[in-house]
């Protein structure tokens, strides 16, 4: 496990490094090594770690510091926001609240309620599926899992201009499903619900062992009773992964939704904010980076709470691509 | 070092791995238990779901009914029906766990993909959007003419809800109402001013000249049709006082299938591509769709103004993917090589800053790197550069290289992790065996790392060219496609994938829309993903997984 990129020059090291993963005395005695070494040897053992550590952190958080700055300078031109944290105000979270023509309140709740409602039954309709795969053996389970497997190579957004004319077709019928409408778009999501998810969840559904559902069998549940008393609550982890990755997914989903959403009440974040800062970007730039800032918060903070979860949620999909 | 090692390496619930999965050989089907049967709770709820369902489908069918869309109506009735056995029959237990996911999916991802197909075979598209008779309806309304001797019609601008209507007094002092959509009408009881001119009607609300000013496009745009012929004209006021009547242009001759300009009295007709053209190859703007065969992707592999910013694309596209591949990757091993040691100082510090980049949402990192390389404006070039007007984002290979730095600031982070976890499941062993038989730290990582660590990370490069190629949030939000290319007049540039010009060709500003040709390289699309992954995944054999 340790020192796999290693350039330990100091023949004793390696030994030493084996015997500190196992006591505390030892690392103590390590460290004590360490501090006797002379700064060339440190430097090529760990040192330039650091130095790529600090490069990297820097380049991964610059264009974040500088987006926070942009926000809470209410200078708001892009020329004004490059001197970053030069003045800091909240002048462009009330400007930004406060413009009927750019309905920021409204298009936050819509990407909320979009959001969550198709990641809430994404993770209901996938797990479903996943049961289904993983518990029961029908004809066809193959060629389905298979299906599914071909199907997630190609995403929803290929076929955006099918998407776009079959909802004005269902608007000359039914307009609250149709264009312009967010119902519509949430039915458009769903489409994609099954895809990938169901992969992840059917791998993971796996590892719940058998035996658990036969015990319950015996004592006379039903699959419902299966399915939402045990199986679910045995796998919340994926269900969280999935459900945070779709949402994420969705509420920063472009294209279909500047399609479908035409209405600038009904628009989402990724959409709203698109329009009003493509037009003149250099001078609306302060209270879109406020807009930004808001619109990050939540997912960042979900994100980094889950963090835990999703790294595991990724490692698994990896295995299955 | 198999793919279920790295599982279990990265899940953290109990893993018995795919083995503890059912019906491998040794689960022989007969020994399975049956469920138990369903409580009364479970079926209540099971009729008021399948309740509200079926209540939802009458009220779709009725609407469909109503609307005479006898193909949507029987698809509908089969599907409704469809649900309905599959959770009132008893057993089928797969397909009710199934269904719903699986309607979701055939509609709005099968379907939708074979309609893309359909229209990729036509002119769909603006000026080609309707059939033949309500496009010569079309031409009859908008190509219109003053009547030279028309009377004049004193008009009153009223409103109802959020739609206008004119108020007409005509010179006999007879007085009628109508709008774009209703037809001219006598209207009874109207309130008259002093001239004799019709000013309000019951049930409307009278505009004021301030109100008309503020609605002057609207207003103007108003055509009221004289009578449910188009041939008969229209009135139209241009001053919101007056009005007088308009004729068609082009008067349609049901018999020959011909339009005929009034004036010059040249002959339109159809000519077997969706529209009218005269003898000189003049045509109306407004056709209807027609299949049109490979016309689109004939049009777009020889059309001059297409084929040559096409093969642009095209190959932009493979490198843009490729690339972006290939720097996450080295990158985020690179720095999970780095950091895979335990007792690095800092590290969950390193850690959580550097996958940052992957929180932040994609669409915004566009917008927000946009600002940083904007040319004028930006911070790269004026604070940090000192006032430098370096075209970060508007010379072609300098945007091409900006676009690939920022789709790396977003991607490396997953790689990072991804390489953390396949590296930290590698056993420890391995190292030091090597290094037993005097291998350097590089061959270490060379000849016995890397390889296995491709077996289990190779599916998901394939992926992540799949998504690259695809990414439109990057290009779309950072250069918008441009800087546009010299030789062409249409909204292709450097930066362009295929899906951004997809995109741009069917809802573009300016170009009209082009549905079919959209669709057509949609198509492409299509098949460089499905060929691409079909090759890899066959070489990587990931598939193997789901013969279990």
């Amino acid at each position: 496990m340790n020192g796999s990129a290693s350039t330990v020059s100091t023949t004793a090291a390696p030994g030493v490094d084996d015997v500190a993963a196992t006591s505390t005395t030892d690392v103590e005695h390590l460290r004590s090594l360490q501090r006797r070494r002379p700064f060339g040897v440190w430097f090529k053992d760990k040192g330039w770690r650091h130095v790529v550590g600090i490069a990297v952190t820097i380049f991964a958080i610059f264009p974040l510091l500088y987006v926070l700055s942009a926000a809470f300078n209410s200078t708001g031109t892009l020329v004004g926001s490059n001197a970053l944290f030069s003045r800091i105000d909240f002048g462009n979270f009330v400007e930004l609240f406060n413009n009927p023509a750019r309905p920021y309140a409204r298009w936050f709740a819509n990407t909320m309620v979009v959001g969550v409602v198709t990641s809430a039954a994404t993770v209901f309709l996938g797990a479903m599926a996943a049961y289904a795969f993983s518990r029961m053996r029908f004809k066809g389970r193959r060629i389905g899992l298979l299906s599914l497997l071909l199907l997630q190579m190609f995403p929803q957004l290929l076929a955006v201009v099918a998407i776009f004319l079959l909802l004005s077709g269902i608007s000359e019928v039914i307009p609250a499903l149709g264009l312009g409408s967010q119902l519509g778009l949430i039915m458009v999501y769903l489409g994609g619900a099954l895809g990938v998810n169901t992969y992840l969840m059917y791998g993971f559904f796996n590892t719940v062992p058998q035996s658990l559902d036969e015990a319950a069998k015996i004592d006379g549940a039903s699959h419902t009773q299966i399915f939402f008393g045990i199986i679910m609550r045995l796998v919340t982890p994926i269900l969280a992964v999935v459900g945070l990755l779709s949402f994420i997914g969705i509420s920063g989903e472009f294209v279909i939704a500047s399609v479908v959403l035409t209405d600038p009440d009904s628009q989402t974040l990724a959409v709203g904010l698109y329009s009003f800062v493509a037009q003149q970007r250099s001078e609306n730039w302060g209270v879109f980076a406020a807009g930004a800032v808001l619109a990050a918060v939540p997912v960042m903070a979900l994100f980094l709470f889950l963090q835990r979860y999703i790294v595991s949620g990724l490692t698994a999909g990896s295995v299955k691509g | 070092m198999t793919d279920t090692e790295l599982r279990q390496a990265g899940t953290p619930a109990p893993a018995t791995g795919p083995d503890g999965s059912p019906g491998r050989p040794g689960h022989p089907r007969t020994r399975r238990r049956r469920f138990g049967p369903d409580t009364t709770k479970g079926t209540v709820a099971k009729i008021v779901l399948l309740g509200l369902v079926d209540a939802l489908a009458v009220y779709v069918l009725m609407m469909l009914f109503l609307s005479e869309s006898w193909g949507a109506l029987a698809v509908s009735s089969a599907v409704v029906l469809a649900i309905n056995w599959i959770y009132l029959r008893k057993g089928g237990l797969p397909a009710k766990y199934l269904a719903p996911g699986v309607l979701f999916l055939l509609v709005f991802q099968v379907f939708v993909v074979l309609f893309s197909g359909y229209i990729a075979f036509t002119n769909y598209g603006d000026g080609h959007n309707s059939t033949k008779d309500d496009a010569i309806a079309a031409i009859q309304l908008t190509a219109q003419k003053r009547v030279p001797d028309s009377p004049a019609y004193k008009t009153a601008v009223l409103a109802k809800g959020n739609s206008f209507y004119l108020l007409f007094t005509d010179p006999d002092g007879k007085i009628s109402l109508g709008s774009t959509e209703a037809p001219l009408e006598a209207a009874a009881g109207a309130g008259k001013d002093s001239t004799g001119k019709a000013n309000a009607l019951d049930g409307y609300r009278t505009l004021t000249f301030q109100e008309i000013v503020a609605n002057q496009q609207q207003i103007l745009g108003i055509t009221v049709p004289v009578s449910s012929d188009p041939a008969d004209g229209t009135l139209r006021t241009a001053d919101g006082s007056n009005a007088y009547q308009f004729k068609p242009a082009l008067s349609y001759d049901a018999a020959a299938d011909t339009f005929t300009d009034t004036d010059s009295g040249a002959v339109y007709r159809d000519n077997g591509k969706g529209a009218f053209a005269a003898s000189n190859g003049e045509t109306l703007t407004t056709g209807w769709k027609i299949d049109v065969g490979m016309e689109n992707f004939a049009r777009a592999f020889t059309d001059p103004s297409l084929r040559g910013p096409l093969l642009g694309v095209i190959l932009w596209t493979f490198t843009f993917a490729v690339a972006s591949v290939a720097l996450t990757f080295a990158m985020g091993m690179f720095l999970a090589m780095t950091f895979n040691r335990e007792d690095l100082r800092g590290k969950k510090v390193y850690r959580i800053l550097m996958i940052l980049p992957y929180a932040f949402p994609a669409f915004l990192s566009g917008l927000v790197w946009s600002g940083i390389l904007n040319p004028q404006f930006g911070w790269l070039n004026q604070t940090l550069l000192g006032g430098a007007t370096i075209g970060w984002l508007t010379d072609p290979v300098l945007a091409k290289i900006s676009v690939l730095v920022v789709n790396l600031w977003l991607g490396f982070p997953y790689m990072f992790l991804v390489c953390t976890g396949a590296l930290q499941s590698l056993p420890a062993e391995l190292d030091e065996a090597a290094r037993m038989d005097g291998a350097g730290p590089w061959r270490v990582f060379r000849s016995i790392k890397l390889p296995l660590l491709l077996v289990s990370i190779a599916p998901l490069l394939i992926s992540s060219f799949a998504f690259n190629f695809n990414n439109f949030n990057v290009i779309f939000m950072l250069t918008g496609g441009g800087p546009r290319f010299a030789d062409t007049d249409r909204d292709i540039g450097a930066t362009d994938i295929l899906i951004t010009l997809v995109y741009k060709v069917a809802f573009g500003q300016g170009t009209g829309r082009d549905y079919g040709l959209a669709s057509a390289l949609a198509i492409i699309i299509f098949i460089i993903v499905a060929t691409v992954s079909a090759i890899s995944f066959k070489q990587t054999k990931a598939l193997e997984d789901v013969n279990s």
